[in-house]
């Protein structure tokens, strides 16, 4: 599948409107060497030993986007981001990181169960994504969630309770890893089925259309909808990147493109793997990122965002992406290649964020350090606080079933089920 | 409230003595009734009930609640009610609340500029705006998660599925999505939809349209359903379905869609827990919804004749089930039949008699019988299809055999 991309051809099936900025969003690029946060520019796919696929055996494509950008930021002397955004980014990360480590730990020692889905390596996505958000804007995530939450800014003590099943949780113990609700942050879940969240997300942006347009609000609230590259092969995805088109709704689809969806490799399951090539099929810029790099998602990140909350409707990014643990805890990880996790490792967002902060002069090691020292703590007491809170009573099994209780019905003696001395105690026949 | 139910197929027959006769049933059409139709009395459940210390029934000081219970031979509303066909009741209750509340929306194929296939939806559009009033693509997964995405995030989204078998497609988004987000979440989302739609064997409509999707839908925990059977409760039902916090599904019935009833001019809606007293009878319950109202109905004169004294009643709550009004009749009549159009498996009357015979054993002088329709894919030909549901004839022989 190595074909030479032809920018006019696919620029011409994309309106664009003339700013120097959306020259971003120009579907593709062919990309310049550059070394710019140690970053390759081609995307070897390791794992091609393995199949048999010729047409995949030497395929590159190149990453796009953001070269040119920072290579005019670079000419100029100026830099990306300023010191406190760096220390924010930093903290983001490392809190990410520590926080995902912190599971797997507490997983083991039996203090959660179920299914749990780390972040680990995907960092630079969410980072670079929701701390661009305001509170307003939403986030919808999948079961990879705990990160999507924590950068929003749920507190560390209300997911790590949350992934304990105790009252202080998140959910109130209800929802679990794969479901980190937040009504106050805009989190709009966690979804265990790969692409359901997208269809809710597209009802949270048009919800910001419809208090636009007809309740007359003043609303530019954004939703950034997270998901991989398994879903982008699922009808849900399809659908609602032509709806969102359609109506331009301010949303922002982005895949986190890891390669693998548990054992079924991206390139095995998807007839064109290039995920951003979708986005213009249906009318929208599709821009592929290096997302181990957060400051390239950044700045893609904000010129997407701005898009939407000038009413230009959606865009799809891919960030290519790696999960460095396996797709979840009880995921042995055996299929994947040594030397592609070997290769993404070196990659990791966090040690090339740290180099750049380093190298020009935004931060130096003791401040660093000092960040990682702080979400430790953090991460630590968050353990301390789900250890010690309660677990569910009782009385919470039928509490929330119903937002109005009288949906449970009329009993045989006359009184709304509900109404039983019995249903705070959870013990109703209903 | 007394009504007069004219036009529809079904209801063709109600006022007449003749045997069933299956053709006359066949078309859906208007035709008026002769004169002398025999009035006949819809009596609610009784709206003074009291509920307890703290919750009454979501009364107003505005609205009357509820089917009410009359009297016999008590004149129709005082003259000042309006007559109208049971799609244009539905478009009214939902015209009044996109009215009384902006965040009140519709979304669905066809709903729009075409006015809805049903017409429920008729004139909205330009009323209203085509935000408001949203032409879907085909995508009911997608469209039914939007609607949920937007009820999370502020609005009040009214989904409608132009055939309730269509939401198979978006059975994803209901069952995860809708029914469980509130749970889910620790009731920090509500989810204020109403997913709406016809359903029910119509005529000759082939299998797929022809589906009962309440027997499916009826496990998911978190959703209300319920079922419109008559002008007067499409309209309430509409309306409350719309206020109420939960997601609820509202089921209509292709066939009663052109049901004439004169309706209240002022504002009112019904209770979505409570079931509806149609008949008051001594000798036999029966339960049933929806079109098999009018089926029940129909035997039930042939009954009357016959010397029996049935006690009919529309459930109109398909989950929860109303076991107040259903275990009082029980245990006033003793022997209760549930007629219905779901299939005989996994249906809503296999429901309901788990329910009874677990709730009301010791009042039962017989086994609950529940008449349901054949667990066989809706043919097409007419006299096939007309197999696979029940027929007044049966209603009248099962009343028959509980009754000896």
């Amino acid at each position: 599948m190595a074909t030479a991309f032809s920018p006019t051809k696919l620029t011409a099936t994309v309106p664009l409107h003339g700013s120097q900025e959306n020259r971003l969003l120009l579907p593709i690029r062919l990309a310049s060497p550059s070394s710019f946060l140690g970053s390759t520019r081609s995307l070897t796919i390791n794992s091609s030993r393995r199949l048999n696929h010729a047409a995949n055996a030497a395929r590159r494509s190149p990453i796009v986007g953001v070269q040119e950008i920072v290579k005019e930021k670079k000419a100029t002397n100026s830099l990306l981001i300023t010191k406190e955004e760096g220390l924010e980014l930093y903290e983001d990360m490392i809190l990410g990181r520590s926080f995902e480590d912190m599971c797997a730990q507490m997983y083991y020692r039996g203090k959660m169960f179920g299914f749990v889905h780390l972040y680990n390596g995907q960092e630079a996505v969410s980072t670079g994504f929701i701390k661009l958000l305001t509170k307003t804007d939403s986030v919808v995530s999948t079961y990879r969630d705990h990160v999507h939450a924590l950068s929003k800014g749920v507190s560390a003590r209300a997911v790590m309770s949350e992934l304990f099943g105790k009252v202080t949780g998140c959910c109130r113990g209800q929802g679990g890893s794969m479901h980190m609700f937040s009504k106050e942050h805009n989190m709009l879940g966690g979804f265990a089925f790969i692409g359901e969240g997208i269809p809710v997300a597209t009802g949270a942006a048009f919800t910001s259309k419809y208090k636009r347009e007809v309740l007359k609000q003043n609303c530019e609230d954004v939703t950034v909808a997270f998901f991989g590259d398994g879903t982008c092969n699922n009808g849900q995805f399809y659908e609602c990147l032509n709806m969102a088109a359609l109506y331009k709704l301010p949303i922002i689809f982005v895949v986190e493109n890891n390669l693998w969806a548990i054992g079924m490799s991206h390139l095995r399951s998807t007839s064109d793997p290039e995920i951003w090539k979708k986005g213009p099929a249906f009318g929208m810029p599709g821009v592929h990122v290096d997302g181990m790099d957060v400051l390239k998602v950044r700045q893609v990140a904000k010129e997407a965002v701005t898009r939407a909350r000038r009413g230009e409707g959606p865009t799809l990014v891919e960030c290519e992406t790696y999960r460095f643990r396996g797709h979840s805890l009880a995921d042995p990880d055996e299929l994947r290649d040594a030397a592609e996790k070997a290769k993404y490792a070196a990659r990791d967002p966090i040690t090339a964020l740290k180099k750049y902060l380093v190298e020009n002069k935004l931060a130096n090691e003791g401040e660093l350090k000092s960040i990682e020292k702080k979400i430790d703590e953090l991460v630590e007491e968050a353990v301390e606080f789900a250890d010690a809170s309660p677990q569910p009573g009782r009385s919470q099994l039928l509490e929330n079933v119903f937002a109005d209780p009288k949906g449970f019905g009329i009993g045989p003696d006359g009184r709304y089920r509900c109404e039983d001395p019995k249903f705070t105690e959870g013990t109703a026949q209903v | 409230m007394s009504a007069i139910i004219r036009g529809a197929g079904a209801a063709t027959a109600l006022s007449t003595f003749n045997p069933v006769d299956s053709k006359k049933l066949a078309a859906p059409s208007r035709t008026n009734l002769p004169a002398r139709s025999k009035r006949y009395i819809v009596a609610g459940s009784d709206a003074s009930k009291s509920f307890g210390s703290g919750l009454r029934v979501r009364h107003s000081q505005k609205l009357i609640a509820n089917a009410v219970a009359t009297k016999a031979d008590t004149s129709v509303t005082t003259g000042t009610g309006h007559e109208l066909l049971l799609y244009e009741a539905l478009q009214e209750g939902l015209e009044e609340e996109m009215d009384r509340d902006p965040h009140v929306c519709v979304m669905g194929e066809d709903v729009g500029h075409y006015g809805g296939s049903y017409k429920v939806t008729k004139g909205l559009a330009d009323k209203f705006g085509d935000l408001r009033v949203l032409d879907t693509p085909i995508c009911e997964n997608a469209f039914t998660g939007m609607g949920i995405g937007a009820a999370m995030t502020g609005l009040r989204p009214v989904i409608e599925g132009m055939n309730m078998g269509f939401l198979l497609l978006a059975f994803n988004q209901i069952s995860n999505n809708c029914g469980m987000l509130h749970y889910t979440s620790g009731g920090q989302f509500t989810i204020p939809v109403v997913i709406r739609g016809p359903g029910g064997v119509g005529r000759q409509l082939g299998a797929e349209h022809s589906q009962r999707l309440e027997s499916y839908f009826q496990s998911i925990p978190g959703i209300q359903m319920v079922a419109c059977s008559t002008p007067y409760n499409a309209k309430g039902l509409m309306k409350a379905a719309i206020r109420s916090e939960n997601p609820v599904i509202l089921f209509e019935h292709v066939l009663l869609y052109n049901l004439k009833e004169k309706i209240p001019d002022e504002e009112y809606i019904c209770n979505l827990e409570e079931a509806e007293m149609v008949r008051p009878g001594e000798h036999i319950t029966i339960l049933t919804y929806s079109r098999m109202r009018y089926h029940v109905m129909q035997a039930a004169k042939t009954l009357v004749n016959k010397g029996y004294d049935p006690e009919v009643i529309d459930i109109r709550s398909l989950k929860p089930f109303d076991l107040y009004t259903i275990g009082n009749s029980v245990k006033k009549t003793h022997r209760v039949l549930i007629v219905e159009e779901c299939m005989r498996t996994g249906g809503i009357g296999a429901s309901l008699t788990a329910a009874i015979n677990e709730n009301f054993h010791d009042y039962l002088d017989a086994p609950v019988m529940c008449l349901s329709s054949q667990d066989v894919p809706t043919p097409y030909a007419g006299t096939l299809e007309e197999w696979t549901v029940v027929q007044p004839a049966q209603i009248v022989t099962a009343v028959e055999q509980l009754c000896q």
